[in-house]
């Protein structure tokens, strides 16, 4: 547990070796005006020094989970569950609690850096803000965390008398990776942190939030749409459909052997450069809406294994059988054994 | 678990679209430098880079939107260059009569006061003045998968999917010879693109139309494209079929972008290298 | 979006209620006091008890009475009557003025914003130089050029007001003009006018108009103060701004209801347009979000 301290060191001292970084239990969060809740009972965890990729589409709700760890929830969200960073309830927090974790326990990367940051201020006062108002560092200590960090993001201290407007997408985002370490966290969560970038770029970021996961022991969570990108780079994966986790695993499991056929039909309609040219198998129809109630398997009416208790009853998370850490939500995930998807 | 076509045969083999020679600076920078291609009809090129690359620079000079320094862009064998075009509305309708455009951003390139209904009635009569259009407006609704319903919806109560569908049937309203996709699926959810990418091979393979596709994703290139040139920093370094450069990239850049693509047991540490050996 | 929203503080506090959007009692209070003035001015002939011009001058300065219930002035014509035939004249000017610099003001703002190059800077020089001279000022040195009447006047501050509107209108058409629709209409086909008019004109039009109505107070002040200044309507024109200037030798002679009231009316219109026309922009603002 993080006591405050007016700077961090860079011994991961938040990494107590049991207590997982971020630990989200029967999440329920309702907004109003609308006929099912948008978060409808999500269980994740990211234990410490761990990559975990949550995947969805528009819809799914899988922002609404990464910023539920640092309740940046809308005003009139309701919620019901525990979502506990480095072991302290986040939902139950007063506002004093809440600022302390905010400033050195978890932080977020967004999706889009040049909105994330305020054009007319420099990036040395960006970067220092944060510990010279809530931790009461001085502003040489402060400056000398930036320097550390910005070096170990691989930018030269130069970039802190620079603009926001004078870098690059992706410098900036290297920025702002820069930024979330700077109180020390236990736990990262990145929204989608290279959706706005170039591929070659992506994949720099990308090694790059790895390499500093593993140097200072933060657990990271990764949000994104993409399932390969997810597999490639986390150790597990949550897949998220319509406010619930449909399949959780290994990554290798969950890219090789999907249960959930969400899951598998996620893989089949994603264009690859090494797939043969030709039609996809396109998912039919679209996700249900948030006016609308729902008794079954948000996915039945899309599904093509889809029979009556799919539509009546909600399947609960179980595990495959001889997978343990592999859980899916389907009432026919045998259906799917044994076959194999192009990869 | 998917379907191959085999190559559809070249109708005719009538080239639709030629651009030779491009040129444009935007003060000291090339963003486009000496581009050439050609597409035949029924076609569908691919246009590969990434940002600053100048493939989005291009399109837009080939559509009308910006004018080139130097270089020609013939359309259907007319000089369609900006700079030699004339003025006045017959050169204007011509123009848009050869070569449409589909955008990256499907809200913000539709009117958000004008329902579907009316923005596909509005091109019709620009165009054909003198038919009836309810019929037709029906049949290209149709043709994009769209009803009624949403004939009558304004942009904000569609979803992003159904937005880029009345794109796309606005641009086929006037039937153009060539169909200019700038990063038309980018902005759209996995399986909503799916859905697209779908519709755009079955309205090619009805009506015959080229397409020139602008992307920074390698999968949908390949899943959309017949052939594909690659572009960076404003120059075109490899082209060819699509299959072939995909399966055997001659540029480092070309191999460089691939390698790029997220899979399992990629390592992202030696891209950074790579990219810095470049 | 960026828009130039003239806001007089601290009015906006009073209005956020704490229940919905929809059901601010102030707006609701307002709006209901304007669609009183408007009918007040609409049916003037038929409402008011006496002639307004009526003089008598033995009752000068009588307080109120159940013959003339908002007392007289200094020369004997009824205080009521005079309030409601003047709320013609005092929203007929308004009205011109913000009619006049609407117009003009959109149309020198379309031009200047949609063409660019040398017409923006030409039509921009010209208004800034207006920008220069207040409205006030202006508005004096026609009137004494062209002399007494409420013509003079209205041009003078349709004048004074058209930068205000042309360079919102300026700003709107240059940021509705970066957006992606614009060009997907210029590779159709249509023209640069067509598009402008058809198209660009629609999407800004809520937020000029919400500013109109603003101006429409701020008008009405002006001219209210021109013909306090003796400068504006003719001398025995039933109207507030006159009504104010006429009695002068009211106030001074310590009978000062027949000044007052008239400047109760011109400030509780102005506060009601104000607030109307806020509340407007507001819902326009939010809607475009």
């Amino acid at each position: 547990m993080n006591t405050p301290t007016t700077v961090p060191t860079n011994v991961p001292t938040s990494a107590a070796a049991n207590v997982p970084a971020l630990d989200i239990q029967g999440l329920h969060l309702r907004l109003p005006g609308t006929a099912r809740p948008v978060l409808a009972g999500v269980d994740l965890t990211v234990a410490a020094r761990e990559t975990v990729a949550l995947v969805g589409e528009s819809g799914s709700g899988k922002t609404l989970t990464s910023r539920s760890a640092l309740r940046l929830l809308p005003l009139k969200a309701t919620t019901q569950g525990a979502v506990r960073v480095a072991g302290e309830d986040v939902l139950t927090m007063n506002p004093d609690q809440l600022r302390r974790l905010r400033t050195h326990t978890a932080a977020m990367i967004f999706q889009d850096p040049r909105a994330a940051i305020n054009p007319l201020r420099r990036v040395g006062d960006f970067l220092t803000e944060s510990l010279r108002l809530n931790a009461g560092a001085s502003a040489a200590e402060a400056t000398a965390r930036a320097t550390r960090m910005l070096e170990a993001v691989g930018l030269s201290a130069g970039a802190l008398r620079q603009y926001p407007g004078q870098l690059s997408g992706g410098m900036l985002q290297r920025v702002m990776i820069a930024a979330a370490l700077m109180g020390d966290p236990a736990l990262i969560l990145a929204d989608e942190p290279t959706t706005a970038l170039d591929v070659t770029t992506q994949a720099e970021v990308v090694g790059l939030l790895d390499d500093l996961r593993e140097q200072f022991g933060t657990g990271l969570l990764f949000v994104t749409h993409d399932l390969g990108l997810a597999a490639a780079i986390s150790d597990r994966v949550y897949v998220m459909y319509a406010g619930r986790i449909a399949e959780t695993g290994p990554a290798d499991a969950l890219f090789n052997r999907p249960r959930h056929p969400y899951t598998a039909a996620l893989l089949n309609s994603t264009p690859r450069p090494e797939a043969p040219q030709g039609r996809l198998a396109a998912i039919e129809g679209q996700p249900p809406s948030i006016q609308e109630e729902l008794t079954g398997c948000p996915f039945a009416p899309r599904c093509r294994f889809a029979t009556e208790i799919c539509t009546e009853r909600m399947p609960e998370q179980l595990p495959v059988p001889d997978e343990p850490s592999h859980l899916v939500a389907c009432h026919h995930s045998d259906q799917l054994a044994g076959s194999l998807i192009d990869a | 678990m998917r379907e191959t076509n085999p190559q559809p045969a070249p109708t005719a083999g009538a080239t639709i679209l030629e651009v030779s020679g491009l040129c444009r600076s935007f003060g000291s920078v090339k963003a486009v430098d000496d581009v050439s291609f050609s597409l035949s009809a029924g076609m569908s090129l691919g246009i590969v880079g990434e940002s600053g690359s100048g493939k989005t620079t291009t399109a837009r000079i080939v559509v009308g939107l910006e004018r080139a320094d130097t270089g020609q862009v013939l359309v259907q064998g007319q000089d369609r260059t900006a700079r030699h075009a004339g003025r006045g509305r017959a050169h204007r309708l011509a123009r848009a009569r050869g070569i449409q455009m589909v955008f990256q951003d499907p809200y913000l390139s539709l009117d958000p006061r004008t329902t579907v209904e009316a923005v596909l009635r509005e091109t019709l009569r620009l165009h054909f003045p003198k038919a009836d259009h309810t019929g037709r407006i029906a049949e290209l609704l149709g043709q994009v998968g769209l009803g009624p319903r949403e004939a009558a919806a304004l942009p904000r109560r569609l979803s992003g999917g159904q937005r880029q569908r009345v794109a796309i049937a606005r641009a086929l309203a006037v039937e153009p010879a060539v169909l200019v996709l700038d990063e038309a699926v980018a902005a759209l959810d996995v399986s909503v693109q799916a859905q697209i990418l779908n519709l755009l091979a079955d309205i090619r393979e009805q009506t015959g139309i080229g397409y020139l596709f602008i992307t920074h994703d390698l999968g949908v290139v390949r899943c959309v494209t017949d052939d594909v040139i690659v572009m960076r920093n404003g120059r075109v370094v490899e082209s060819g079929p699509t299959a072939q450069i995909l399966a055997e990239p001659q540029h480092p850049y070309t191999r460089l972008l691939l390698d790029s693509v997220p899979r399992p047991g990629w390592d992202p540490r030696h891209i950074a290298a790579a990219r810095r050996a470049l | 979006m960026t828009t130039e929203l003239v806001r007089r503080p601290g009015l906006a506090r009073i209005r956020l209620s704490r229940t919905k959007p929809g059901r601010s009692w102030l707006y609701l209070l307002c709006l209901g006091f304007l669609v009183l003035i408007v009918l007040l001015a609409l049916l003037a002939p038929w409402l008011s008890p006496h002639d307004s011009n009526a003089v008598d001058l033995g009752n000068a300065l009588a307080g109120p009475s159940g013959v003339h219930p908002l007392g007289v002035d200094g020369s004997g014509r009824d205080t009521a009557s005079r309030l409601i035939t003047g709320a013609r004249t005092s929203l007929l000017g308004p009205l011109g003025v913000v009619l006049f610099s609407t117009v003009a003001g959109v149309a020198v703002g379309l031009a200047a914003g949609w063409r660019g190059g040398w017409l923006d800077s030409l039509l921009s020089r010209s208004t800034e130089l207006i920008f220069a001279f207040p409205g006030l000022l202006l508005a004096i040195l026609i009137v004494s050029i062209y002399g007494e009447g409420l013509t003079a006047p209205v041009v003078a501050l349709g004048v004074a007001y058209l930068p205000y509107v042309s360079r919102l209108t300026r700003s709107l058409v240059l940021a509705e003009r970066e957006r992606p629709y614009v060009e997907a209409y210029r590779v159709q086909g249509h023209s640069g006018l067509q598009i402008c008019l058809r198209h660009v004109l629609p999407n800004i039009a809520p937020v000029v108009l919400a500013q109109s109505t603003i101006n429409f107070g701020y008008a009405l002040i002006d001219l209210a103060g021109l013909s306090f200044l003796g400068l504006g309507v003719p001398a025995l024109t039933p109207d507030w701004g006159r009504m104010v200037f006429d009695g002068e030798t009211a106030i001074q002679s310590g009978y000062p209801l027949s000044a007052i009231l008239p400047c109760v009316m011109i400030v509780l219109t102005v506060v009601a347009f104000n607030v109307v026309g806020e509340r407007w922009a507001d819902q326009v603002a939010r809607r475009d979000r």
